[in-house]
């Protein structure tokens, strides 16, 4: 049953999988093992996405599913699911700019990869991503934007970044609709993005998992 | 005689708009007055200019150039978004100063900011604008959500105007969350129990909501005021605005507008027969929205800003099915009008340029972002006019030199034979002012047609 749950989900049959959690719960089966399940069928989805198979549409299906999934097994889990993680990654649509969807998938492909993720959401300031290094020591930061005002509010994030005396600890990767090599010379991060897939390839790299 | 109209063919259609866009009149109706013969010249050819790259028929005595800003023009003139929203002398003055600047072939007006005090009359939460929600620096910008429920369509597909009276408008637009309690018009039929009708007009709410009504048509037309003189001003200068009005394509009005980015994509999978109904639905009456724009302001070009179409956001199959078919059909019935449709495509299409190419010649006219310009020339290039392509971050952090480089390689790929018109890809707020105008200067050196 775990295979069919694994590829239900994967293949975005929502109804049949959410029946098939139904009748494992009610057989009295562990919920964190349908939740490693459900994670699995998550990871196909992400990696049916970098290959081009799956489009956005399909991340975001299957995250719903995911949820609805969550929360059928939530009551009955007795701890905390611990799920190991590869690495921590900081991400969050800078200063001035409240986009998300760019952002929001990026963060669904570090999760589903394997990646610890911090979101600090959209309109970031500066010194928030300095804070959240420090107490996380995330060794790489994503800073997203979709308005050319993210250019200068990326810049001035990894200048706070570099006045904390942290820009030695952490690798910056920047993204979004109107983001090119230019902008990463400009703004001083260490590469630019041009989809989902080369954030997660490049945090790959700087965390050595690959 | 004039034909019929029923008469005529497409191209006398689209011809007319054209004609009635050569000979723009003033606020009161009258023959707009020009400041000098000169500018009345530069004017109509400006437009036969345009005219001739959008028909693909003749080549145009060079490629036209057109800026396509988003608040470049307020940040140029040294004032901030916030001050562009509130105080029109400022808005009026900075967009003129945009115009005569860089002197454009083809320009947006100054609507674009649009009234601050209108906006904070009805408490509108789908934008935040500047000292609401962003800073004062700063332009707007879209707070989308799920302002319709997923099992809301029935409502939307029976009756769309009171879906969005009685709905829509209380979710987003605070001082009219009293609209809920409004009656359904089309109850109202008979002397017997008309008045049981009026009754929600009678609950001081509702009342306060009409108050915020009056207070923001008021606003309104303050700010109409100096755009429609800035309009005049500028026309009599020789500039043509180039847009009539705008109109959506029905999956983007869902998307942007109703349902959301997120509760679309899921409605494809969870109700797509109700998500095409609704689009059925919507088709007809985003084409009237466009082409009674283009009758009131006598031109042809309608604008039509594009979403959730672009590479990714759907897959092939799901733009074949949900996004193309609605979005054409617009088209087709604004081109039916006489009207030139001016959809951009914002971001990527790369993947939807084979899709796209299926429609009449010289009949559209496309805004391209960062789709690749020689791949579009083979496909969409064929059929239709475009414009755009020219780098947000080139424009911001190039240089004079490197942007006369990519328009001239732009001019070569993309206006060859015709077809084109230079302008940035993406609607702007930032970018240096001597690379906007290098990108002027340039095509008007170097876009003439031997």
């Amino acid at each position: 049953m775990a295979k069919e749950l694994v590829s239900t989900l994967a293949d975005l049959k929502e109804k049949e999988a959410l029946k098939i959690v139904e009748d494992r719960l009610s057989a009295g089966e562990d919920p964190l093992k349908i939740l490693d399940d459900a994670r699995r069928a998550l990871e196909i989805v992400g990696n049916r996405f970098a290959d081009g198979e799956y489009f956005i549409p399909d991340l975001v299906y299957s995250g719903e599913i995911l949820q609805i999934i969550t929360d059928m097994v939530k009551p009955k889990l007795a701890g905390a699911a611990k799920v190991k993680r590869v690495g921590k990654v900081i991400i969050g649509t800078v200063a001035g700019d409240i986009h998300d969807i760019g952002k929001d998938i990026v963060v669904f492909m570090l999760d589903v990869n394997g990646f610890e993720v911090y979101d600090l959401g959209v309109d970031v300031p500066a010194q928030k991503f300095v804070e959240k290094i420090k107490e996380s020591g995330a060794p790489v930061v994503g800073l997203s934007g979709f308005l050319t005002l993210a250019y200068d509010s990326m810049k001035q994030t990894i200048k706070a970044i570099k006045d904390a005396g942290l820009r030695d600890k952490v690798k910056v990767m920047i993204g979004g609709g109107q983001i090119t090599e230019e902008v990463k010379k400009y703004t001083g991060a260490d590469a630019y993005g041009k989809d989902a897939m080369a954030g997660v390839t490049l945090a790959r790299k700087w965390i050595g998992t690959s | 005689m004039e034909k019929q109209r029923e008469e005529m063919s497409l191209d006398e259609k689209q011809e007319a708009m054209f004609e009635k866009w050569l000979s723009p009149k003033d606020p009161q109706g009258n023959d707009l007055k020009f400041q000098s013969p000169q500018a009345e010249e530069t004017y109509k050819e400006r437009i036969i200019r345009t005219k001739d790259a959008i028909q693909m028929k003749k080549l145009p005595d060079r490629v036209p150039v057109f800026i396509l800003p988003s608040f470049f023009p307020v940040y140029n003139a040294g004032i901030t978004p916030q001050e562009a929203m509130y105080d029109y002398d400022k808005l009026y003055a900075a967009y003129k100063k945009f115009i005569l600047e860089f002197e454009p072939d083809g320009h947006l007006g100054a609507d674009m900011p649009g009234p601050g005090k209108f906006f904070e009359a009805l408490d509108y939460k789908l934008y935040s604008w500047p000292g609401h929600g962003v800073a004062p620096e700063q332009s707007y910008q879209c707070n989308e959500g799920e302002y319709m429920k997923a099992d809301e369509y029935d409502a939307l597909i029976n009756d769309p105007s009171n879906f969005f009276s009685n709905t829509y408008f209380p979710r987003v637009f605070g001082a009219l969350q009293p609209f809920q309690a409004l009656p359904a018009l089309t109850g109202i039929l008979e002397m017997y129990g008309l008045a049981y009708s009026f009754i929600p007009f009678g609950i001081p709410p509702v009342q306060a909501a009409y108050k915020a009504i009056m207070e923001a048509g008021n606003e309104a037309m303050k700010w109409v005021g100096t755009i429609m003189a800035w309009n005049t001003e500028i026309t009599s200068l020789g500039f043509p605005n180039i847009i009539a009005g705008f109109t959506k394509a029905p999956f983007d009005v869902i998307g942007d507008t109703l349902r959301g980015t997120k509760g679309t994509m899921l409605d494809m999978y969870r109700q797509p027969d109700k998500l095409l109904e609704a689009m059925d639905r919507l088709t007809p009456l985003m084409i009237k929205m466009g082409v009674g724009a283009a009758q009131m302001n006598g031109k042809p070009l309608v604008f039509m800003p594009l979403h959730k179409g672009a590479d990714g956001f759907l897959s092939d199959e799901q733009f074949k099915k949900f996004y193309w078919p609605p979005f054409r059909k617009v088209m087709m019935g604004l081109i039916n009008e006489g009207c030139v449709p001016f959809p951009a495509l914002e971001g990527h299409w790369d993947t939807r340029l084979e899709v796209i190419q299926d429609l009449p010649k010289g009949k559209t006219f496309w805004m391209v972002d960062q789709s690749d310009m020689a791949k579009a020339k083979k496909t969409l290039g064929k059929v239709a006019c475009m414009t755009g392509n020219v780098p947000s971050d080139l424009l911001t952090l190039g240089t004079p030199q490197q942007v006369k480089d990519y328009v001239k390689n732009l001019i070569n790929i993309a206006g060859k034979d015709g077809g084109y018109i230079v302008s940035n890809g993406a609607f702007f707020d930032h970018a240096k002012p001597e690379n906007v105008k290098a990108m002027v200067e340039v095509t008007k050196e170097y876009g003439v047609y031997k």
